[in-house]
């Protein structure tokens, strides 16, 4: 059963006040849906300031709220923290393959999944169960670091296009990849690798502790679309949609430190009185050149005293009236 | 709140914290805490961290390889902690890196050294230093219970990259251990990193961001942009990853100046020294 798509509100500038709310809740429905609408690949590149795994979980909580089973490949945080704020339902569909507590066999206690991270995620690609299905690939980056790029992709591209696999005979559900990438760990060919791969790529920044994704869509047969959109996400991982980027006069205090005047407990007055101001405006600096200055230096009047030089030469000093530069041909 | 007077360094973090203040309340998994310093000298916030959790009688591993023992020991003394104490009652594990790396040449082969990677010519991986901090921190029998939670403290990990060991490999190794002392026996961990800054090193940039996306809390340590001054001596950025609790609005960053002094360091808001107001 195709995935319902909504078509995307971007354009859509002004809306009234009892509009908004309605408008708020299809807005939410819309950037995640249509972020899960493709099937495929969806990156979520994020950073160490802007991180992106409670993006990552709103997007599992509604995959799983659509009735999909939701596969976790954790390798950078336990399932106990994973599974930290899901409700039961969301994590009675969550199936959490434990990558985090020993990927790779050193405890040799032969808990660790069989031929390490890399047949686990091909183990992915075999799929029995015909329903919808979420893979969450957490982290990439992890991944990344320790298999070959090229074989990343190869089992990511075999993973995102399992509905094309020959031999199937009942059409299978497009399968959704989400894949967690931590930018500013690789250099830009694994990551441009991975981003030709993707349907949806979500960069995640912010302003002010406001995050914002910036969204690029690539649908089949269209054209690349961009949208930014800036949002939060609540304890219960649910988003929460913002209009725009926040408002400077709102961040500007910060709550936890009032501001202090520093010129209050000085030893020394910064302040002007009144008339100190005044004296202060009308004074003509000593090297402007004004117009009186002008005039003054232009009528040498008999108030200018002629300065001379009274010179008392010393008992060693050669008076030698010549110009000692006289032969210099300059 | 802090007032633009002095302060210490928990007061900071914990007037600017909301719940799960280090040790008080009880939670579901360790921290990881990363220092990292540019341009600067880090260093204080280790022995500030190392006398903090041996005074609140927590078991200690210490993987030192930049001091010596003795180091540790006199700064550790100025602020109210004897090494040598803890050392001998057992609540302070201490892996001396300079005098035991000769060691490695002098043992025998059968038994791996937790420095066995300096032996080795392809640097595999940190495996025998992850063995040796998970037996130091195991939990004992009832004769040592009297401990609290466990506390690896590691100093440095950017020289792991200067002898040889992959950025990967020293991934693996924190991540192992976060594995063992955060989540199995709800520990915390706090490492320090330099950061080189404008000198173009990859892997050690690899090393910070990949330990910065793995941590909960980074100090990040930096000298002044305009240069060294004798009353501050330099900034520290306070930046809040994965909280347990995800609010709306939080305090996700603060930025304090500090100064070190004989026995303490003061830290005040920006601006705000008491030798320039």
């Amino acid at each position: 059963m195709p995935r319902p798509f909504h078509p995307e509100g971007a354009g859509q500038l002004s809306v009234t006040p009892s509009e908004s709310v309605r408008r708020g809740a299809e807005r939410e429905l819309e950037m995640l849906e249509s972020l899960l609408a493709l099937g495929g690949l969806v990156l979520l590149r994020d950073s160490v300031e802007w991180e992106g795994r409670s993006l990552l979980k709103a997007l599992i909580k509604k995959s799983a709220a659509c009735g999909e089973q939701v596969h976790i490949l954790g390798c950078e945080v336990s399932e106990e923290e994973f599974r930290e704020g899901f409700d039961s339902h969301v994590n009675s569909r969550l199936v959490y393959h434990d990558l985090f507590r020993d990927p790779l066999n050193w405890s040799k206690t032969g808990e660790a999944l069989p031929e390490g991270p890399l047949g686990a995620l091909r183990a992915m690609c075999r799929r029995t169960n015909p329903g919808p299905v979420t893979i969450a690939l957490d982290s990439l980056s992890w991944l990344l670091l320790h298999l070959p790029c090229t074989t990343l992709c190869q089992t990511l591209h075999a993973l995102s296009h399992q509905d094309s696999c020959p031999g199937n005979s009942t059409p299978v559900e497009p399968v959704h990849v989400l894949g967690l990438l931590h930018e500013e760990l690789h250099g830009p060919g694994p990551v441009g690798a991975l981003s030709s791969l993707a349907q949806a790529e979500v960069t995640l920044s912010g302003a002010m502790g406001q995050a914002s994704a910036h969204i690029l869509y690539r649908r089949p047969r269209q054209r690349p679309t961009h949208q930014t959109q800036w949002f939060s996400i609540l304890p219960d991982f649910s988003l929460d949609l913002q209009r725009g980027p926040p408002l400077e006069l709102q961040r500007h205090a910060d709550p936890h430190t009032p501001p202090v005047d520093p010129t209050t407990q000085l030893t020394f007055n910064l302040h002007l009185s009144k008339e100190e101001k005044e004296a202060k405006d009308s004074l003509t600096l000593p090297f402007q050149f004004s117009s009186e200055k002008q005039q003054a230096l232009l009528r040498p009047g008999p108030s200018q005293a002629t300065s001379r030089i009274f010179y008392e030469p010393d008992a060693y000093d050669d008076l030698d009236q010549e110009d000692p530069d006289d032969d210099l041909d300059v | 709140m802090l007032a633009p007077a002095e302060g210490g360094l928990l007061d900071l973090l914990e007037s600017s914290q909301r719940p799960c203040v280090l040790l008080k309340v009880p939670r579901k998994h360790g921290k990881l805490t990363l220092l990292c310093d540019a341009k600067t000298d880090g260093s204080f916030l280790v022995h500030h961290f190392l006398s903090f959790y041996l005074k609140a009688n927590c078991k200690v591993c210490f993987v030192a390889l930049i001091q010596s023992f003795s180091h540790y020991n006199i700064v550790g003394q100025k602020l109210g902690v004897s090494l040598t104490t803890a050392r001998e009652r057992g609540q302070l594990v201490f892996l001396e890196g300079l005098k035991s790396s000769v060691d490695v040449f002098f043992r025998s082969q059968e038994e791996p050294h937790p420095l066995q990677f300096l032996r080795e010519a392809n640097t595999g991986n940190l495996q025998p230093l992850f063995e040796f901090v998970r037996e130091a921190l195991k939990p004992g029998d009832n004769a040592e219970a009297a401990w609290r939670c466990p506390v690896l403290l590691v100093d440095d990990l950017s020289v792991l990259l200067s002898l040889g060991v992959g950025a990967v490999a020293v991934l693996d190794f924190i991540h192992y251990c976060r594995a063992t002392v955060c989540c199995e026996l709800k520990g915390n961990i706090v490492t320090l990193v330099h950061d080189s800054g404008d000198a173009e090193d990859e892997e050690n940039d690899v090393l910070l961001n990949g330990l910065s996306h793995q941590s909960h809390l980074i100090l990040r340590a930096e000298g002044l942009a305009t240069g060294f001054c004798r009353d501050v001596h330099g900034q520290l950025r306070i930046l809040w990853r994965r909280p347990s609790q995800l609010t709306a609005q939080r305090d996700r960053s603060l930025t304090y100046q500090y100064k070190i002094q004989d026995k303490s360091v003061s830290f005040f808001a920006k601006g705000m020294s008491p030798a320039v107001l």
